[in-house]
């Protein structure tokens, strides 16, 4: 009796363990579900919206300009955030504000990319803490999935204006 | 590796966030390492690509720590987690 009881909690273990496994690659490498919250991405994401996002594209060196992608913060390592790439390595960004008179630029250094929120005026991303390691892209928003009349692909920005052909 | 992100490198962590240390060869001479970054440099200074040419790294990108060398054999050891006295911080922010 003591005997079946132990067998069939070892096989549960097993399961768990196995399961566990796949459940813990499939997050790594190929995407999960995240819900973001936050003002930054409004209104093209908005608080506590559940979204898709597939790690493929970080693996595989195509993270495009324009994707959305989630990042481990670059000054607290345990906490993502989620932005727009506005520019990649080598690419011209423009470092000042909108309502700035002269406007600054700088060139993104190698191995980096430039991050902005589609909210400008409520986020956080590179005009504050500069150029983000490309190592620090955990993945890429794909769909979005919560709230459902919202669901679908995610749109074009609305900061068009914030991409500057080289 | 900041500069290139397929490319993994080996460094030694000098100083950890809120340290203060004297560079060689960086752009500034004393830097205060941010909140969640690290410094690091490698053991062969002025013939190392480390902190001291892409500055402080987040420990985002932290990858792994290595404990022991493995392979050649007459080389199989442990590595010691010692700081050269000469690369101490030169205020440690007290936890």
């Amino acid at each position: 009796m003591l005997r079946n009881g132990l067998g069939k909690a070892f096989r549960f273990l097993g399961y768990t363990v196995q399961y566990g496994c796949i459940a813990h690659c499939a997050f790594e490498y190929l995407g999960g579900i995240v819900v973001c919250s936050g003002p930054s991405m409004e209104p093209t994401i908005q608080n506590s919206d559940i979204v898709f996002s597939e790690n493929l594209s970080r693996h595989f060196y195509c993270i495009r300009k324009g994707d959305i992608v989630i990042v481990k913060s670059p000054n607290d390592p345990k906490s993502n955030i989620c932005k727009r790439v506005i520019g990649l390595e080598g690419d011209k960004v423009c470092t000042s504000n909108p309502s700035d008179f002269l406007k600054s630029h700088s060139y993104v250094p190698k191995g980096h990319v430039w991050l902005e929120g589609d909210n400008l005026r409520n986020s956080t991303d590179s005009r504050c803490y500069g150029p983000v390691p490309y190592g620090l892209i955990r993945g890429r928003i794909c769909l979005k999935i919560w709230p459902l009349n919202d669901f679908g692909f995610l749109r074009a920005s609305p900061n068009g204006h914030r991409f500057l052909d080289d | 590796s900041p500069r290139n992100p397929e490319q993994k490198i080996i460094k030694r962590v000098i100083a950890l966030e809120g340290d203060i240390i004297k560079t060689i060869g960086y752009k500034k001479k004393y830097v205060k390492v941010p909140h969640g970054h690290i410094w690091v440099e490698g053991d062969h200074h002025g013939h190392s690509f480390d902190s001291n040419a892409f500055g402080p790294v987040s420990l985002g990108l932290l990858h792994a720590r290595a404990t022991h060398i493995l392979w050649p054999p007459q080389r199989w050891q442990k590595l010691q987690p010692t700081l050269p006295p000469e690369r101490k911080p030169l205020h440690r922010e007290q936890e």
